[in-house]
């Protein structure tokens, strides 16, 4: 599904990923962990190509295709999806009407007739149960004035329409209660169908409680330095990250 | 400061169009009376302040011929007729072939301004044409428009339709077009004013002046659109007058024309009076488009809200000068201006000057302004999801038009519009 390889990228003078690599294979769940400042906000961003960040090395190949020299709609045409850390509102936009265009402008891509607003309509109400998400929900302005777990579900709901075949979900846990958290692993989970792939990125391992990764990976300065499966997880929940910054100082 | 224009040459201007002056008496004193006004005041130079961002010297009205009545009928297409009332001018003069065929409702009074002969004293008593050229030109040169008067009885849902339809070819014509609205006491209206070209080669000069007198409780709902032809200079002056518990709403779109230029001044005669004014213009290419609205708060207990907006991209350039003026007895004023602008390009232009002058020391007024660019991180929101760059503008741009569109009551004209606005944008992002 996906191979980063050797992957450096900066920030303006800043070096942030320093060569890393990981390889994750249709179906798999990853889960990158991390302290504050490793990258792993970074990597989300490299992988949906958005613009401020300046890809210096390495290489990221997607289902044979090469990442990086595709634009950002390019990337989502191809089945990649971004769940933002924080999803931006977008005034005078209704969520329908975003959706419609977003999914349409997919379909189109792949030589699909675009939806027409029943069937559009049918697949929504659909979608909208994974995530148990309010029908006015659909009306409002993107995100305009939604709370921090409405934005998150609405992310999942994206997700949920757009049926990509790789999800990175970047901080998804952060700014959400336990019941949202809940109903958020749910909507993806739902999405585990043993073909599509996920990168989940979190600070804690509570969420990985609930959307259960197959493997764990740690990310450090920049690249991964230990990866394991979700036992490691447990492992740095209880001993922090200073065992791992040892052991890479070595 | 301005040029000074031979009057001899005015008259000139003005004689050459012999056969129309003695066809309308009536108009003769404001025709008079309009030529020394503005062959006293000449054109204004950039050094004028208010003409500071526009320049109108190269639009010295001696390029443009003063235009004729239209002899030949009228092959084009108009939009498509609303269920209300049609007021066709065509190149300033009224169009009975083109107008609604019936111009009687219950309520509703619409005459051509050349057949009403009583008027005259109103006409004109709204603006002081001393004050501003380019309405001393239209009282110089006009030679027709409408006016229309509402009563009480008129129903609100019946729109009001006047087109300026500028019909000359590639001549340089000056239209100079005249309307006079009078919502009477307890009334309610719906207008619409457009201007739009015949074809897309025109090069006339459209020089309006609309008067709006709004009695006590009276309501008046106007939508202005102005979408004449890309090589088309449009002036126009609205000033409406309102007495107490009166309200004014008012929306002009500004999408098309080489050059446009709009003053909206709005008068709080009376107590409890509501304004709201709302403005978009789109700009492309080397368009100018410029918008100077004045808010008159005279009597307490009013209130104004303005929402300007403005996309600007290519090389063009917009203006804003928004300005409210709160007399010493206007007390318990709210007044409230926003004026917002995205520009597109690094070669597109905005100058806004919002302008509060406060005599009265118990008031609510506040006004902004900002300028800046499409926002990217709702850009890129949009991309991530696959949805394609220019498309991704168009949406964002679309839904900042919005807030101004929205405040269309009419919803074919709205639809219409945002349609309207959508293909310019798109077409603006390649």
């Amino acid at each position: 599904m996906l191979t980063i390889k050797n992957l450096q990228a900066r920030v303006e003078d800043k070096e942030i990923l320093k060569g890393l690599s990981l390889t994750i294979n249709d179906g798999e769940v990853h889960a990158i962990m991390g302290p504050n400042g490793s990258g792993k906000s970074t990597l989300a961003s490299v992988l949906a190509g958005r613009d401020a960040y300046e890809v210096t090395g390495g290489s990221v190949a997607f289902n044979g295709d090469d990442l990086l020299d595709m634009s950002p709609e390019d990337r989502a045409r191809k089945g990649l999806f971004l769940a933002f850390q924080y999803p931006v509102e977008i005034p005078g936009v209704s969520n329908a009407n975003f959706l419609k265009t977003a999914v349409n402008e997919v379909r189109k891509s792949k030589g699909l007739q675009p939806l027409d607003s029943k069937d559009f309509l049918i697949m929504m109400k659909e979608k909208m149960k994974l995530v148990e998400m309010d029908k006015q929900m659909t009306t409002r302005s993107v995100n305009e004035g939604f709370s921090g777990g409405e934005k998150k579900r609405n992310e999942i709901f994206q997700m949920a329409m757009l049926e990509p075949a790789f999800a990175v979900l970047d901080e998804t846990d952060s700014g959400l209660d336990i019941d949202a958290l809940r109903i958020v692993a749910n909507g993806v989970n739902a999405l585990r169908d043993g073909k599509r792939s996920f990168l989940v990125i979190t600070h804690y391992q509570r969420l990985l409680d609930y959307i259960v990764p197959d493997f764990v990976h740690v990310l450090f300065n920049g690249k991964i330095v230990k990866s394991g499966t979700k036992e490691l997880a447990l492992e740095l929940e209880e001993k922090g990250y200073d065992w791992i910054k040892a052991e890479a100082a070595v | 400061m301005n040029q000074v224009i031979e009057k001899k040459e005015l008259t000139n201007m003005l004689l050459n169009s012999p056969e129309l002056l003695p066809a309308v008496q009536s108009l003769t004193m404001l025709n008079r009376e309009g030529l020394a006004a503005f062959a006293a005041a000449g054109i204004p130079t950039h050094k004028h302040e208010e003409w500071k961002y526009t320049p109108v010297e190269s639009l010295h009205p001696l390029n443009y011929a003063a235009s004729n009545i239209p002899q030949s009928p009228y092959s084009g297409t108009l939009p498509n007729a609303s269920s209300g009332l049609r007021i066709v001018l065509r190149n300033g003069y009224f169009d009975n072939r083109l107008s609604s065929p019936n111009l009687a409702s219950a309520g509703i009074k619409i005459h051509s301004l050349a057949a009403t002969h009583k008027s005259e004293a109103e006409i004109g008593s709204l603006i002081d044409m001393h004050e501003e050229p380019f309405v001393a030109l239209n009282c110089a040169l006009c030679r027709d428009g409408v006016v229309i008067t509402i009563e009480k009885s008129a129903d609100p849902s019946t729109l009001i339709e006047i087109i300026h339809l500028s019909d000359a070819g590639t001549g340089k014509q000056m239209h100079s077009p005249r309307i006079f609205v009078k919502a009477e006491k307890g009334s309610e209206a719906s207008i619409s004013e457009s201007f739009i070209s015949a074809g897309g080669n025109e090069t006339c000069w459209t020089n309006a002046v609309c008067e709006i007198v709004i009695e006590e409780n009276a309501k008046v709902n106007f939508v202005k659109m102005q979408l004449e032809s890309e090589g088309s200079v449009l002036t126009d002056f609205t000033k409406a007058v309102q007495a107490s518990n009166s309200t004014f709403d008012i929306v002009t779109v500004t999408l098309d024309g080489k050059l446009v230029r709009n003053n909206l001044h709005i008068r709080h005669n009376g107590t409890n009076c509501t304004s709201h004014l709302y403005g978009l213009f789109v700009a492309d290419g080397e368009q100018l488009i410029d918008n100077h609205t004045l808010v008159d708060h005279a009597m307490p207990n009013c209130f104004s809200n303005e929402l300007y907006k403005g996309i600007v991209g290519g090389k063009a350039t917009g203006v804003f000068n928004g300005k409210i003026f709160v007399r010493k007895d206007a007390q318990k004023t709210n007044a409230y201006q926003s004026n917002k602008t995205i520009l597109l390009t690094d070669e597109a232009q905005m100058n806004a000057k919002p302008q509060l002058e406060i005599y009265a020391d118990d008031v609510k007024c506040t006004h902004g302004a900002t300028t800046g660019q499409l926002d990217e991180e709702a850009l890129f929101y949009l991309r991530a999801r696959g949805i394609g760059e220019n498309t991704a503008r168009t949406l964002l741009n679309i839904a900042f038009a919005q807030d101004v569109l929205n405040n269309i009551s009419d919803g074919a004209m709205r639809e219409n519009l945002t349609l309207l606005v959508n293909q310019k944008l798109s077409d603006a992002n390649g």
